[in-house]
């Protein structure tokens, strides 16, 4: 690291506990160590608020011990405004921050003075920020420094990825080069899956069967992680631990929903080596040093053999020793998926989307936060733009798009000439209203939180957590819910805060986090349809095996390059069984216009539900010929009208709106009056479609739908691979294979003739018993 | 389009499923809380630039109610603009849609908290107009029987059904929907709202049909 301190852009890749972030400091150690550099030297930017935390802790001894003259300050979302204000009039040698609060810094008329002379940025866990907007939002703001601070140079800290060379085209400055030092990847990780007398269930994941089998882990080595695909799973899993934990073991609980004191006493515990055991979620997932840790437990399928490797890069920080790690089956299909996962891993087979050009919300944003802090001249900062990597395509005219949204609103109907939001004065971009900087600096970000409510007991200050709006709005008084572990009371909700009491003893109703749904990745997937094609399953347990020959027996086995469809009559409704293996998100989609047509053809669809390898959909007519359904020409016809009315389009307009400055979240003024004042961003969704089909928002929208949520993508290649070969198999009772699925959460209303007919009738008998029908 | 009729004060109405009350025997049509020129107000106070269609919108589905039911007189009850300077930089366009929409009929424009004075648009504006027994006014008065209102915006839903604009319906008041294009609602489980109503009377719910629930069954979850 010492010997290409020189470097413009370096990027290094070591698996996880590589030691590689301390590496990543040495030369900005050795620089400052002489004591005359004044002003910010380094900054460290890093995904989570945990990390910066930890670094400027393991930092603070050896500069210390060492009598550095060198001063280390973190500065995040939980930094307070007096120290934040501190920082800015007298920045430290080193910042350790997050790509948000290095945006918002950008924003400040004082950035130029706080950058200036700044020598080197530490990207860490750059993987993971590059797999998101958050790292498209740090990259423009590093051209931004980049331009106060010519010498500024850039590292770049990636775990294990499929790709190297994408990543380090984002971190350089374009089109300088940037070398990758690849560091040795230490000896093959031991990973087994965890195999109990008692047989998973068929569905969820909460996996509470291996409770014992893992509490007796957590007694045979020194520290164990836990992690949790979900924060509400992690929330289950920890309670069913304690009732389990007859010994007390010292176990703790850490996600993103807990309050900051809860987190980082859970964090001063595990460094201390007090705590036997966490369990954590994707908030975990990053490199922090937590010492001794010497096993990583999976709970549920790991969904992404690139994920699964780094996690089970966290246990074992010492290099040469091979790291241990144990994968649990929440489910009888995941047992399929582990054993899947654990080949993939054994070669070597990493998965990965590649990514696409930067996204132009984001671009929008950065346009406003370069409008807080000075006027600017366009022509420069489209130059600006182009020196990042992701942005390096971006044409003239998509740049000028950008700046007449953010100027203008950027509407076919030009209504607000009077009222711009930015104003060109002099060959200069300036905002009209200089008060709107204030609001702009309050949504800066591109994590889309759901809107969540602080948690906490009657009477006492302290927050447990946080809640999701719309599942505080389920509650009525007297429902129990878990959270931080223990489960409480619903007593009310009193100015914005879910009020709650102390309960034991009652099996809780579960909160509903957010958290992001990841879809199996295509290439597990196909590994998993390639193990069904096999005769017989040695490395599965018999339990699976014995489910998936009564499959074979009773139907089929799906097969790579066909798509197989069950139909068969169950509770009273007409059921479709697709086998796509094509993951949750395209099986959303594939859903949404099946039951279009499906609605379109009279078959009366009610709703559907989705997992990665099926998709379910129920009704009150059967499908006797399922082909037409399935017509590629048909499917990619009816897609654009499709698009335009679907829920998923418009979360995804909600987001990009958001991002991109056209909705604001952060008005706690207007939650406060009342939900009256505000109106859903689907009404401004089906105003523009409808008035100003081109807009950009609505392109953006179209263009991420089709990556993201909607990933058309995917559905596209199974209909390649398949060629529209249809198996349609019928039934008269339902499969092993589709028996999950009637048990899965999440079921999405389709709202058409059949659910019409079923409301009008739930409404005459209301009206009946209510004595009312003759009114 | 199916609607609802009711009696309230012994005359007859029609809640319509577009969220247009209409009186027969008087061919009075009668929506509430607009809101013209929302988003030009939101933009000229240096918030967000958001699609400036509503008040397009908005006119378009007035003029849809009123060709359909061609009422002798329209009452507009209240926040018909977003406020008074809105009023006045309503578009052209917009101006021409209203008087080719108010040609031929009487049109009352009641005044509401966010519209309250005079506006240089043809019509009369009034505070309150009394036809027949029947009190039209912006936001209700508890006391009074016989009563028409808007301003709170009320929406309802069946439990595990999405939420929907709403009538909301008793013995001695009406509460009309918002009809205007960007515009939120308040629920009726919301205290605000539930402590206005008796349980015993209706939700109106807009939509494809007008269907009526009892107010009861729309605060069970």
């Amino acid at each position: 690291m010492l010997d290409r301190s020189g470097e413009a852009s370096l990027l290094l890749i070591a698996p996880t506990g590589g030691g590689k972030t301390l590496a990543g400091f040495l030369p900005s150690l050795v620089e400052l160590s002489g004591g005359d550099h004044d002003g910010l030297h380094t900054l460290y930017v890093s995904p989570l608020k945990a990390l910066a935390a930890d670094i400027k802790r393991n930092l603070g001894t050896p500069i210390s011990e060492m009598g550095l003259p060198i001063r280390v300050e973190d500065r995040t979302g939980d930094t307070s405004y007096t120290q934040k204000r501190r920082q800015r009039a007298d920045p430290p040698h080193i910042l350790l921050t997050t790509p948000e609060s290095l945006a918002l810094l950008v924003s400040y008329e004082d950035a130029p003075r706080i950058f200036k002379g700044v020598q080197r940025i530490i990207v860490d866990e750059i993987h993971a920020l590059a797999e998101s907007k958050r790292g498209d939002q740090l990259m423009l703001a590093l051209s931004r420094i980049q331009a106060m601070s010519p010498d500024l140079r850039r590292v770049g800290l990636s775990a294990t990825v499929e790709d190297p060379a994408a990543i380090a085209h984002g971190l350089a400055k374009h089109p300088d080069p940037c070398p990758v030092v690849l560091a040795d990847p230490g000896p093959e990780p031991d990973i087994s899956m965890l195999v109990t007398e008692e047989k998973p269930p068929w569905s969820g994941g909460g996996a509470k069967y291996s409770v014992p089998a893992v509490l007796d882990l957590v007694k045979q080595h020194k520290t164990t992680l836990i992690f949790h695909n979900t924060r509400a799973q992690a929330e289950i899993y920890f309670h069913n631990l304690w009732l389990a934990n007859d010994d007390a073991l010292p176990i703790g609980i850490h996600h993103g929903s807990l309050s900051r004191d809860q987190r980082a006493k859970v964090e001063a515990a595990m460094v201390r080596g007090d705590l036997r055991a966490i369990v954590c979620t994707g908030s975990l997932d990053l490199g922090i040093d937590w010492g001794d840790v010497d096993l990583v437990v999976q709970i549920g399928a790991p969904k992404n053999v690139k994920r699964l490797i780094q996690r089970i890069g966290r246990a074992n920080h010492r290099y040469n020793a091979p790291s241990k790690a144990v994968l649990v089956p929440a489910n009888r299909f995941e047992v399929v998926e582990c054993v899947a996962a654990l080949e993939a891993a054994k070669d070597h087979d990493l998965d990965g989307d590649p990514k696409g050009a930067g996204p132009r919300d984001v671009l929008c944003q950065h346009i406003l936060i370069t409008a807080c802090a000075a006027p600017f001249d366009a022509t420069e900062l489209f130059q600006e733009v182009k020196t990042v990597g992701a942005y390096s395509t971006l044409s003239r005219a998509a740049f000028d798009d950008c700046l007449d949204f953010c100027a203008t609103g950027g509407y076919a109907l030009q209504a607000y000439d009077q009222w711009k939001r930015l104003k060109e004065v002099g060959g200069k971009w300036q905002l009209r209203d200089p008060r709107s900087a204030a609001r702009i600096r309050m949504n800066i970000g591109t994590i889309f939180d759901i809107e969540t409510l602080k948690v906490k007991f009657r009477r006492s200050p302290k927050t447990l957590g946080e809640v999701e709006e719309s599942f505080a709005a389920t509650l009525t008084k007297g429902d129990t819910f878990l959270i931080g572990g223990q489960i409480v009371r619903y007593e009310g909700l009193n100015q914005l805060v879910v009020e709650v009491s102390r309960e034991k003893g009652r099996t809780p109703k579960v909160a509903t986090f957010s958290g992001t749904k990841f879809a199996t990745s295509t290439q597990l997937n196909q590994r998993i349809l390639s193990m069904f094609s096999r005769d017989t399953w040695p490395a599965l347990p018999a339990h699976t095996a014995e489910w998936l020959q009564l499959q074979r027996e009773m139907s089929k086995l799906p097969q790579a390059g066909r798509i197989q469809v069950e139909t068969f009559p169950q509770d009273g409704r007409e059921n479709m069984v697709v086998y796509g293996f094509a993951g949750v998100n395209a099986h959303r989609t594939l859903g949404l216009i099946l039951t279009q047509r499906m609605e379109a053809a009279g078959l009366n669809p009610l709703g559907f539900v989705v997992t990665d390898y099926a998709l379910l959909i129920w009704g009150l007519t059967p499908v006797t010929d399922v082909a037409p359904l399935f017509d590629p020409e048909n499917i990619r016809d009816g897609l654009e009208t499709w698009l335009q009315g679907n829920a998923v389009m418009k979360r995804t307009f909600r987001i990009a709106a958001t991002v991109a400055g056209l909705i604001e979240r952060n008005s706690r003024q207007g939650r406060k009056s009342g939900r009256q004042a505000t109106f859903s961003s689907d009404i401004l969704y089906d105003t523009l479609a409808k008035y100003d089909p081109d807009h950009l928002m609505l392109r953006i929208t179209r263009e991420e739908a089709m990556r993201g949520l909607v990933d058309f993508g995917r559905i596209e290649d199974m209909l390649q691979r398949t060629k529209g070969q249809v198996d349609h198999i019928v039934v008269n009772r339902i499969t092993p294979l589709a028996a999950p699925l009637f048990l899965e959460p999440g079921r999405i209303p389709v709202f058409g003739e059949g659910r019409d007919k079923l409301l009008q009738d739930k409404a005459a008998a209301l009206m009946r018993e209510a004595g009312l029908s003759d009114l | 389009m199916s609607d609802f009729a009711f009696t309230l004060s012994d005359a007859d109405f029609v809640a319509r499923s577009d969220g247009t009350l209409w009186w027969p025997s008087k061919r009075l049509l009668c929506v509430s809380d607009l809101h013209l020129g929302k988003s030009e107000r939101i933009a000229r106070r240096g918030g967000t630039l958001l699609p400036p269609y509503e008040t397009r919108e908005t006119l378009w589905r007035l003029d849809a109610a009123i060709t359909a039911t061609d009422p002798s007189c329209v009452i507009c009850l209240g926040d018909s603009f977003d406020d008074l300077t809105a009023a006045e930089n309503v578009s052209d366009d917009a101006r021409k849609t209203l008087t080719q929409l108010q040609a031929g009929r009487d049109w009352i424009w009641i005044e509401g908290n966010h519209d309250a004075g005079p506006v240089d648009i043809g019509g009369t504006h009034r505070g309150e107009v009394v036809v027949d027994g029947i009190t039209f006014r912006h936001i209700t008065d508890k006391a009074t029987r016989g009563e028409i209102s808007g301003h709170y915006h009320p929406k309802a839903g069946l439990s595990g059904l999405s939420q929907r604009a709403c009538f909301l319906l008793d013995k001695t008041k009406l509460i009309l929907p918002a009809f205007g294009a960007y515009t939120g609602g308040l629920s009726v489980r919301d205290p605000v709202l539930s402590g206005l109503f008796d349980p015993t009377g209706l939700a109106i719910l807009t939509g494809k049909t007008a269907l009526a629930v009892p107010i009861s069954a729309c605060l069970k979850r």
